[in-house]
C-alpha cells in the first residue's frame, strides 16, 4: 500500500514535468543566491583573518622612521640592548608581491603566520623557507611553499631569506611588543623613531561589515522570493492531487503515513533541489566574487584573491537552508492535507476566499512597520539600526501591498461601465489574495531595484564630478628623493603651467589612522577643490596656517565643524576652515597649505608634484620623464586616473547590480507560476462568464490586461518604496558603512525601463495562461457546469 | 650538566622534540668539532665562544641573603647554538642564542627568556674583555688586570616583573670537572669540556614588584661546550650545585635514563679549589618530598650522600614553586643544605611531565 501510495503520488509529476521543473527551479535559486552570496561572505571573511593573522594590518605597535626610509641594524640593536622588546621587518616588493622578512625569535608569538608554528619543524627550517599564499602558488618562485593562511599578494619569510633575496638590509620597521620589561622608561623617550600605535580601526572585518550585510539582505531577499515560488508550486502539486489523495484514504492509506509520504517526496524533491543549488550557487559566487573582491580592495584595502575556495560546511549549510526552505514551503500544504475531511468534494476551489479580515490585518502590521521604519530612520546609531530600518521599510511595503490593491480596486468600481466592466473589477480584487505572495515578491524585487539603482546612480554623479575636481592637474609625479625631484623638475622646465609640490605624512589624525597632505597656493586648488563646507577666505587661513581642511570621512565619525581645532603635530593645533569630499579613502585626512606643512614637518620632503600643462603636451612629457629613468609606477597622467577610478567605481557595484537583476528574475518566476496556478482553479470563475456569452479569446485578453494592470500598479506602488529605500541607503546605510554623505539624484529614465520590465514580466507570465484560455476547449468549461459542486 | 644541551634543543624544536624526545639531533656531531680530552686550557679564550662546537652555555647562579630577612636566588644563562658549524655574518648567521633568568624569593618565582641571532650584535659573547650579553642582558668583566678574566663580574637581568644588578668577586680558581676538564655524560660516552668558577661572593639589589632589595650571597657560574647530546633513553636529569659553609663545593647530578638505572658523576671541591672527579655511582640522590608544581610531581627536597665522605645531606628548596615558565619549561631555584655540613646552593630539574 505503502509503495503503491507513493508511486500513485509520484505520478503527478510525470504528468506535470512543468510543475516539478517549477518547484526544483524555486527551491534551487533560492538555495543558490543564499548560499552564493553566503559563500562569497565566508571567503571574505576567511581573507579578513588571514590578514589579521600577518603584520600588514597593524595589531601591534611600530617604531619606523618619520620619513619612511628604513632603519639601521644598529638602531634595532640598540633598542634591544636598551632592554626594549622590538622586532624587526623587512618589507619589501618581491616578484611582484608584498615581502615580509620575520624574526620568529623576537616577534611576538601571535605575529607570525598562522599555519607557520605547527607547520613546520622549527626556526632551522623556517629560516630556508619562502611561504606564499595559496593564489601565488604558480608564480614559480624558487623553493616557494604554500602557506594557506597568507593573505593574497603576500610572502613571508625569515629576515634573513628576505635579505639574500632582496639584498635589503635594514628593517623597514620595528614591532613593539605589548609587554615590555619592568622598570623601564617609555620606549618613545628611548628613540628618535616614530612610535605608531596599532590601528583598531582599519580591522577590515569591522569596516567591511555594512558590505556584507548588503549582500546577506540581497541573499535573503533572493531567498525569500525563491521560496514563494516553492510554496506556489507546492501548494498547486497538492490542490491539484486532492482527489488521488482521497482515493488513497479511502482505499485505506492512514493519513499519518499519507503525510509522511507526501514529506519524503518533498525531501527528496528538496534534496534534489538543494544540491542543484548549491552548484548554482557556487558558480554564480565564483562569477561574481572577482567584482566583490575589487570592491573590498578598492574601499576598504580589504586583500581577497579573486579565487573562489569550495569549503564542503558551506556546501552543507546550504543544503540545509534548501531543506528547511521547503519544509518551510511545503508546511501548510501537508496541514491542509491533513485537516482534509476525508469525503472533501474532488472539486479544486480557489484558496481562501474571505480575506477581509486578514487584509486588514495586513494593513495594520504594514503601518506599525512603516512606523517602525521611520523610527528608526530618524535615531542616529549605527549600522544596524539603519537595516532595521530598511528591513522594516520593505516587510512593510510587502505586507502593506494586497490591502492597498485591494482598496483601489474597491475605489475604481465607480468608474466601471457595464456589467462585464464591473465583474473584471471585481474578479481582480478577488485575485489578489491568490496573487499576493507573487505581487510581493516582485513589490520587493521592483523596490530593491529603484532602490538600489538610486543609490548606485546618485554615487556614479557625485563621484564623477569629484574626480573632475579632485583631478585637478594633469600630469602627477613621484620622486623618490629630493635630488631626484630636482632633475624632474629641470626636465619639465618651462613647459608646463605650473609645477605644483605635494607632500604628504601618515600621521593617525584625532586618535585615528590618517594623513596630512600639503597644498601648494594654486587657483588649481583654490578654484576646484570638492568643498562640502568652508569659512569665507578658507584657502587664505589655510595657506596662512591659520587653518586646516579635513576631509568628510573623519568629520562626520568625530563630530567636527568648522572651527573645532584637530591637532596636527607636537604643538600644532590647528583649527578646521573647512571640509571636503573624499570618496573613496577608508581614512581621515587633513590638507595643510604647504608653507605651513614644511614648517610643522621639516623631516618630510615633498616629493610628488602636480603638474599643470596643455593636455595635448602631457603624453610628450611622459615619454620625457621616462626616458629620464623614472619608474612608470611613479607617472600617474589625470586620464588614466580617472579612468582607473571610474573602472573601480563600476566594479564596485557590478555585484549590487548582479544581484538585483537576479531577484528581479526570479521575482519574474514566482509571478509566471501564480498565474500558472491561479488560471487552473479560476475555471469555476470563467466558466459562467463564458457560458452568459463571453468570448474566449476576450476573457484571455482581459486576464492578460488584468495581469499587466496588477503589474502596473505594484510597480507605481513600488516607485515609493524604493526612494525611500535609496534614501536610507544614501542617507543612513552609506554615512555608516562609508564615512560620507551623497546627495539623492533621481533617475526616472531607470524608473522606466524598469517599468517595462515589470510589465514585460507580467506579461509574459500571464500569456501563456491566458493562450490556454483562448484555445480551451469548450466541452472543458461545460464540465465545471456538470461537476456540480 | 651537558643534559642542558636538551633544554636548549628542546625550546628550539618544541615539535620534533616532542615527538622524539631528546633524541632530534641524533649523538652525532655532523661536522662539529668534538670535545677532547687532551684539550689544552687558554685563557681567555676558551671564556669566549666555540663557534665550531655546537653547543655552549654561560650558566650563572647564585644562592642570595636580603638585607629584608628573606631568601633569594639569582639565575642568568646564556646558550648558544649552532645551526651549522659554519658562522656566516648578518641576518644569516647560523648561531642562535637564548637567554634565561629567574629570580626565587620565598614566595614567588620570576622567568624570562630571549632569543637572538648572531652575527647582528644584538647577542654574543666576547673573551677579551670579557661580555657576554643578549638585550640588555649582561655578564661582564670588570676589567681587573690581575687574576683571571671572569674573578669579578657585573650581572645584569630583566624580565617582565623582576631586574636584577650584581656584583660577583671570585674567592678561589677556576675548577675543571671530569678529567682536567673533559667531563663524560653517559656509559656510551658522550663528553663535554666542562669548568666552573664555584667561588664568587655576590653583592647588589634585586628589583621586584614590591621593591628594592639589598642582598649578598654564593655565586656559581659553570661553563660547558659539546657537540654531543644525551642518549636516547635519557629522560632527564637532577642537577645539584652546593656551597658549604666550610669553603667545600660539590657539584653533581643524576641523569634518569628510561632503560636502566640513573648516570650519577660530580665533583668534590675543596676550598682551595683542588677538585676529585666522583666515579659514576659515588654520588646517592634520593628523593625526600614531592611537590606539585605546574601540574606534575617534583622532588623538591632531596637526601643526598657521598660514598667515602660521610657525607649525608638534606637539599631542600627555598621555594618549592620555582618553576622556570619558559619556552621549555623547567624547576630551577636556590636550596639549603643541612646534615653533616650546613651551606647554600642550586638544584635544577628537568623531565618531569
Amino acid at each position: 500500500m505503502t509503495r503503491a501510495g507513493l508511486s500513485a503520488l509520484l505520478s503527478h509529476w510525470r504528468q506535470r514535468p512543468g510543475q516539478l521543473a517549477a518547484l526544483v527551479l524555486g527551491l534551487m535559486l533560492a538555495t543558490a543566491l543564499w548560499s552564493g552570496v553566503q559563500a562569497i561572505n565566508a571567503e571574505a571573511r576567511n581573507a579578513y583573518d588571514r590578514a589579521e593573522g600577518v603584520l600588514t594590518q597593524g595589531r601591534f605597535a611600530r617604531l619606523a622612521r618619520a620619513d619612511g626610509g628604513p632603519i639601521p641594524v644598529a638602531d634595532y640593536v640598540a633598542l634591544r640592548r636598551a632592554g626594549y622588546l622590538v622586532s624587526p621587518v623587512i618589507e619589501t616588493d618581491y616578484a611582484g608581491l608584498t615581502l615580509l622578512g620575520l624574526d620568529p625569535l623576537t616577534a611576538p608569538a601571535d605575529a607570525l603566520p598562522g599555519g607557520i608554528a605547527t607547520e613546520t619543524t622549527g626556526f632551522a627550517d623556517f629560516s630556508a623557507q619562502l611561504y606564499v599564499s595559496p593564489e601565488s602558488a604558480d608564480q614559480g618562485l624558487p623553493g616557494a611553499q604554500v602557506l594557506p593562511s597568507l593573505p593574497p599578494g603576500t610572502a613571508v619569510a625569515d629576515i634573513s631569506t628576505v635579505a639574500r633575496l632582496t639584498g635589503v638590509f635594514d628593517p623597514t620597521y620595528l614591532l613593539v611588543l605589548p609587554d615590555q620589561p619592568a622598570f623601564l622608561p617609555p620606549i618613545e623617550t628611548a628613540t628618535d623613531l616614530e612610535l605608531r600605535l596599532p590601528d583598531d580601526s582599519t580591522d577590515p572585518g569591522e569596516m567591511t561589515a555594512a558590505f556584507h550585510m548588503n549582500l546577506t539582505a540581497f541573499g535573503l531577499l533572493s531567498f525569500g522570493v525563491g521560496l514563494f515560488i516553492a510554496h506556489a508550486a507546492i501548494g498547486l502539486a497538492v490542490e491539484q492531487r486532492r482527489p488521488v489523495i482521497r482515493t488513497l484514504r479511502a482505499l485505506g492509506l492512514p493519513l499519518r503515513r499519507l503525510i509522511a509520504l507526501l514529506a519524503l517526496e518533498l525531501l527528496g524533491i528538496a534534496a534534489i533541489a538543494g544540491i542543484l543549488g548549491v552548484l548554482l550557487g557556487y558558480v554564480i559566487a565564483a562569477a561574481l566574487l572577482p567584482g566583490v573582491a575589487g570592491t573590498l580592495r578598492g574601499l576598504y584595502g580589504a586583500p581577497i584573491g579573486a579565487e573562489l575556495g569550495f569549503d564542503p560546511a558551506w556546501a552543507l549549510a546550504a543544503l540545509a537552508i534548501a531543506l528547511i526552505g521547503a519544509g518551510v514551503a511545503g508546511a501548510s500544504a501537508l496541514w491542509r492535507v491533513a485537516h482534509m475531511p476525508i469525503l472533501a468534494p474532488a472539486l479544486p476551489r480557489a484558496w481562501a476566499m474571505d480575506h477581509g479580515r486578514i487584509l486588514r490585518r495586513q494593513a495594520l502590521a504594514a503601518a506599525a512597520l512603516f512606523a517602525l521604519a521611520a523610527l528608526f530612520a530618524a535615531v542616529p546609531g549605527g549600522l544596524v539600526l539603519a537595516f532595521a530600518s530598511l528591513a522594516a521599510l520593505l516587510l512593510g511595503a510587502a505586507l502593506a501591498l494586497p490591502p492597498v490593491l485591494s482598496w483601489l480596486l474597491s475605489r475604481a468600481r465607480p468608474l466601471a461601465r457595464g456589467a462585464f466592466a464591473e465583474w473584471v473589477l471585481a474578479d481582480t480584487r478577488q485575485q489578489v489574495s491568490g496573487l499576493s505572495l507573487a505581487l510581493m515578491a516582485l513589490l520587493l524585487a521592483l523596490a530593491a531595484n529603484v532602490g538600489v539603482s538610486t543609490m548606485v546612480g546618485s554615487f556614479r554623479e557625485t563621484f564623477v564630478q569629484w574626480l573632475d575636481q579632485r583631478l585637478g592637474a594633469e600630469l602627477y609625479l613621484r620622486a623618490s628623493n629630493p635630488q631626484e625631484l630636482d632633475r624632474l623638475t629641470a626636465i619639465l622646465g618651462g613647459r608646463t603651467d605650473a609645477i605644483l609640490p605635494v607632500a604628504s605624512v601618515d600621521r593617525p589624525l584625532l586618535g585615528q589612522p590618517g594623513s596630512i597632505l600639503a597644498q601648494a597656493d594654486d587657483p588649481t586648488y583654490r578654484e576646484r577643490w570638492p568643498l562640502l563646507d568652508a569659512a569665507p577666505d578658507a584657502f587664505d587661513a589655510l595657506h596662512a596656517g591659520t587653518g586646516v581642511f579635513v576631509n568628510e570621512q573623519i568629520a562626520l565619525r568625530e563630530g567636527l565643524s568648522l572651527g573645532d581645532p584637530v591637532p596636527l603635530a607636537p604643538g600644532l593645533t590647528l583649527p578646521v576652515v573647512a571640509i571636503y569630499a573624499d570618496y573613496g579613502n577608508p581614512e581621515g585626512q587633513a590638507v595643510m597649505g604647504l608653507g605651513p606643512f614644511r614648517a610643522a614637518f621639516p623631516d618630510v620632503p615633498p616629493l610628488g608634484l602636480a603638474i599643470r600643462a596643455d593636455p595635448d603636451a602631457v603624453p610628450g612629457l611622459i615619454e620625457d620623464l621616462r626616458a629620464a629613468g623614472l619608474p612608470d609606477g611613479a607617472i600617474s597622467d589625470q586620464a588614466n586616473m580617472r579612468r582607473i577610478s571610474l573602472m573601480v567605481f563600476e566594479r564596485t557595484f557590478r555585484v549590487t547590480d548582479a544581484l538585483s537583476a537576479l531577484t528581479l528574475g526570479v521575482a519574474g518566476l514566482a509571478i509566471l507560476l501564480s498565474f500558472l496556478t491561479l488560471a487552473r482553479m479560476r475555471l469555476p470563475q470563467l466558466a459562467p462568464v463564458w457560458a452568459i456569452g463571453q468570448t474566449r479569446t476576450r476573457l484571455a485578453g482581459t486576464e492578460l490586461g488584468r495581469s499587466l494592470a496588477l503589474a502596473a500598479l505594484t510597480f507605481l506602488l513600488a516607485l515609493p518604496v524604493g526612494l525611500a529605500l535609496a534614501w536610507l541607503l544614501l542617507n543612513r546605510v552609506n554615512t555608516e558603512a562609508f564615512g560620507w554623505r551623497l546627495p539623492m539624484i533621481l533617475f526616472p529614465g531607470d524608473w522606466l525601463r524598469l517599468a517595462l520590465l515589470a510589465a514585460l514580466a507580467a506579461g509574459l507570465a500571464a500569456t501563456l495562461p491566458a493562450l490556454r484560455l483562448a484555445r480551451m476547449a469548450p466541452a472543458r468549461l461545460l464540465q465545471v457546469f456538470v461537476h456540480e459542486r | 650538566m651537558s643534559v642542558r644541551i636538551a633544554l636548549l634543543l628542546l625550546a628550539l624544536w618544541p615539535l620534533t622534540a616532542g615527538a622524539q624526545g631528546f633524541a632530534n639531533l641524533g649523538t652525532e656531531a655532523e661536522g662539529y668539532a668534538l670535545p677532547d680530552p687532551d684539550h689544552v686550557w687558554d685563557f681567555p679564550a676558551d671564556h669566549g665562544p666555540h663557534p665550531d662546537f655546537r653547543i655552549e652555555w654561560w650558566y650563572l647562579t647564585a644562592s642570595l641573603q636580603g638585607d629584608d630577612g628573606h631568601r633569594y636566588g639569582v639565575q642568568w644563562t646564556l646558550f648558544r647554538l649552532a645551526l651549522t658549524p659554519q658562522s656566516p655574518e648578518g641576518w644569516g648567521a647560523e648561531q642562535i642564542w637564548m637567554g634565561h633568568a629567574g629570580l626565587t624569593a620565598e614566595d614567588s618565582h620570576h622567568s624570562a627568556e630571549r632569543f637572538a641571532r648572531g652575527g647582528i650584535g644584538q647577542a654574543g659573547v666576547t673573551a677579551q674583555p670579557f661580555e657576554a650579553w643578549i638585550d640588555d642582558w649582561r655578564m661582564a668583566g670588570q676589567g681587573t688586570d690581575t687574576g683571571d678574566a671572569l674573578d669579578a663580574l657585573t650581572l645584569t637581568s630583566r624580565g617582565p616583573d623582576f631586574a636584577y644588578d650584581l656584583d660577583l668577586e671570585a674567592t678561589g680558581p677556576l675548577v675543571f670537572h671530569g678529567q682536567n676538564g673533559y667531563s663524560v655524560k653517559s656509559e656510551a660516552g658522550q663528553a663535554s669540556n666542562y669548568y666552573s668558577q664555584p667561588f664568587y661572593e655576590v653583592s647588589g639589589t634585586l628589583m621586584l614588584p614590591g621593591g628594592e632589595v639589598a642582598v649578598t650571597g654564593q655565586g656559581w657560574l659553570d661553563r660547558e661546550w659539546s657537540s654531543q647530546p644525551l642518549t636516547d633513553s635519557q629522560t632527564g636529569w637532577d642537577w645539584i650545585s652546593l656551597q658549604f659553609d666550610d669553603g667545600a663545593r660539590l657539584m653533581g647530578y643524576r641523569l634518569r635514563d628510561a632503560s636502566g638505572p640513573a648516570y650519577t658523576v660530580g665533583t668534590w671541591i675543596e676550598a682551595d679549589g683542588t677538585t676529585q672527579a666522583l666515579s659514576p655511582g659515588d654520588l646517592i640522590m634520593t628523593p625526600l618530598t614531592e611537590t606539585e608544581v605546574a601540574g606534575r610531581s617534583l622532588p623538591t627536597e632531596w637526601q643526598v650522600d657521598l660514598a667515602g665522605r660521610d657525607l649525608s645531606l638534606r637539599v631542600g628548596a627555598i621555594n618549592p614553586q620555582s618553576w622556570q615558565d619558559v619556552g621549555f619549561a623547567y624547576w630551577e631555584g636556590p636550596v639549603t643544605v643541612s646534615g653533616t655540613r650546613q651551606g647554600v646552593g642550586y638544584l635544577e630539574m628537568t623531565g618531569y611531565d
